[in-house]
């Protein structure tokens, strides 16, 4: 039943999850917390008001990166 | 689909004229058609500020020197540390303990001495922010904190200004132009900061030296371009650095409608409380610090006195090796948020706590009393606190 599932690339790791999970919802489940990441879905950061309107497309190759204070 | 190109006319005026000192010092610009006389004389009127003469001002400033800026603005209000050597390259031995921005004037007059340099000895905030960046063109960020990064932002909209950021951890960097009049703000990108603790700072987690000098060139370049006017602009993209994979890759940044200072409804229309927003220790830690928190003078008479008690320290192995408490056990704090490192703690005696400087230690010391050990305490002052006073022939990192 490969077609009820997604299968995407987060940082590197091939990972799947069912057909109808947002952005914003595999962000609420690899991550803490929703603050001070940023997202690019391929060459595009999605802004963090569209995660949860954006449905994962198979193939997707998702960074999540973390913002860094350090000068 | 994709944008077109951002090309940005030049955001100086040019001088008047070159002198022959000039024309000799910067001919190997002068001589590359797209910079050439006009270029060089944008930058000689130039006014650039960098806020923080540290890991990433330390290059921008020197190679903004030697470009030819004419005014260089330095917002720096620390003195220079034995630890600073390894990275911020514009200080030198002789110039451990002297303030930064004395000595990074020095070097900068040392490599250029028509370079006019301004300096603001004082700690950037609210109060002062809008008075010293109206006298700039352009605002190079080489701040270590995210309170800062986030005030310097949200300046920079209210008075459009070119805001050209880098930051630095390990191995990695990141670098932008955020610029909300042609493209997206840092707020854009980042909305808010991660929880306290939750990302170390280069203090605590370390960063490889010659970073600063990659990520700094990409500033002053951008610096440059936008002065100058020429090339593509790093607005609406940011810069992916990985050292130990040896990559660079953009990434769009679209302005987010929703955005709190740039965005369609802004809710930040004036500058905010930054170190309340960033929180540098989170509420709980605070509150479990309270009553809770001994000297190291304190847990030195506890060691002597043969108390019942087990010393943990919550830093990292790299840490741990560099200095520890006699008898401290090393549990890192990660351990204690992802993992079973609670079951490690002995039931029978008191818990004391410590990291580098009491950060980290508050953090568990939240989750440990939460968890019951209801005694347990945390060195305030951390490590740093330790060798100061009870060890100082030990060394502090
Ligand atoms: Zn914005």
């Amino acid at each position: 039943m490969t077609a009820t599932r997604v299968q995407v690339v987060v940082n590197g790791q091939p990972e799947s999850f069912p057909a109808d999970t947002t952005l914003g919802a595999l962000i609420s489940r690899l991550r803490p917390s929703r603050t001070g990441i940023a997202v690019a879905v391929g060459d595009d950061v999605v802004p963090r008001a569209e995660w949860d309107d954006r449905p994962l497309r198979h193939g997707d190759q998702i960074e999540i990166l973390t913002a860094v204070q350090g000068g | 689909m994709s944008a077109a190109p951002v090309k940005l006319p030049p955001l100086v005026e040019p001088a008047s004229e070159l002198t022959v000192d000039e024309v000799r010092r910067y001919s190997r610009h002068l001589i590359i058609p797209d910079v050439a006389m006009d270029g060089q004389k944008r930058l000689k009127n130039a006014r650039v500020l960098c806020v923080g003469a540290g890991g990433l001002g330390s290059p921008a400033l020197m190679y903004l020197a030697a470009a030819g800026v004419g005014t260089l603005g330095v917002i720096e209000f620390d003195t220079v540390d034995e630890s600073n050597l390894q990275r911020q390259i514009i200080h030198g031995q002789s110039d451990i303990g002297r303030s930064k921005a004395q000595s990074a004037r020095d070097s900068v007059r040392e490599i250029n001495p028509y370079v006019n340099v301004v300096l603001h000895e004082e700690r950037l905030d609210s109060e002062n922010v809008m008075e010293i960046f109206s006298q700039y063109d352009l605002i190079v960020d080489g701040t270590d904190n995210f309170a800062t990064r986030y005030l310097v932002n949200d300046a920079c909209v209210l008075l459009n200004k070119p805001y050209v950021w880098g930051s630095i951890y390990r191995f990695d960097g990141q670098a932008a132009v955020f610029w909300s009049e042609h493209g997206p703000c840092y707020r854009c990108l980042y909305p808010e900061p991660p929880p306290p603790g939750m990302v170390p700072s280069c203090a605590e987690g370390g960063v490889l030296g010659v970073l600063c000098g990659s990520i700094g060139a990409i500033q002053v370049t951008e610096a440059i371009k936008l002065l100058t006017g020429i090339g593509e602009p790093l607005v609406g993209r940011l810069m992916i650095y990985d050292a130990l994979e040896m990559t660079y890759r953009t990434v769009k940044v679209r302005k987010d409608p929703e955005c709190a200072v740039c965005g369609k409804n802004p809710t930040v229309t004036e500058l905010i409380d930054y170190e309340a927003f960033c929180g540098a220790v989170s509420e709980e830690a605070i509150e479990a610090a309270r009553d809770s928190t001994i000297t190291p003078a304190t847990l030195k008479q506890w060691i002597d006195a043969g108390e019942n008690i087990q010393i943990i320290d919550v830093r990292e192995p790299a840490e741990y090796q560099i200095v520890s408490i006699p008898g401290a056990t090393l549990i890192p704090k990660n351990e204690f948020i992802m993992g079973d490192a609670l079951s490690k703690l002995p039931q029978d005696k008191r818990v004391v706590l410590h990291c580098k400087s009491g950060v980290r230690s508050a953090e568990v010391l939240a989750l440990v009393k939460a968890a019951g050990f209801s005694d347990a305490v945390h060195v305030g002052s951390g490590i740093v606190g330790w060798v100061n006073q009870i060890e100082p022939h030990k060394p502090i990192y």
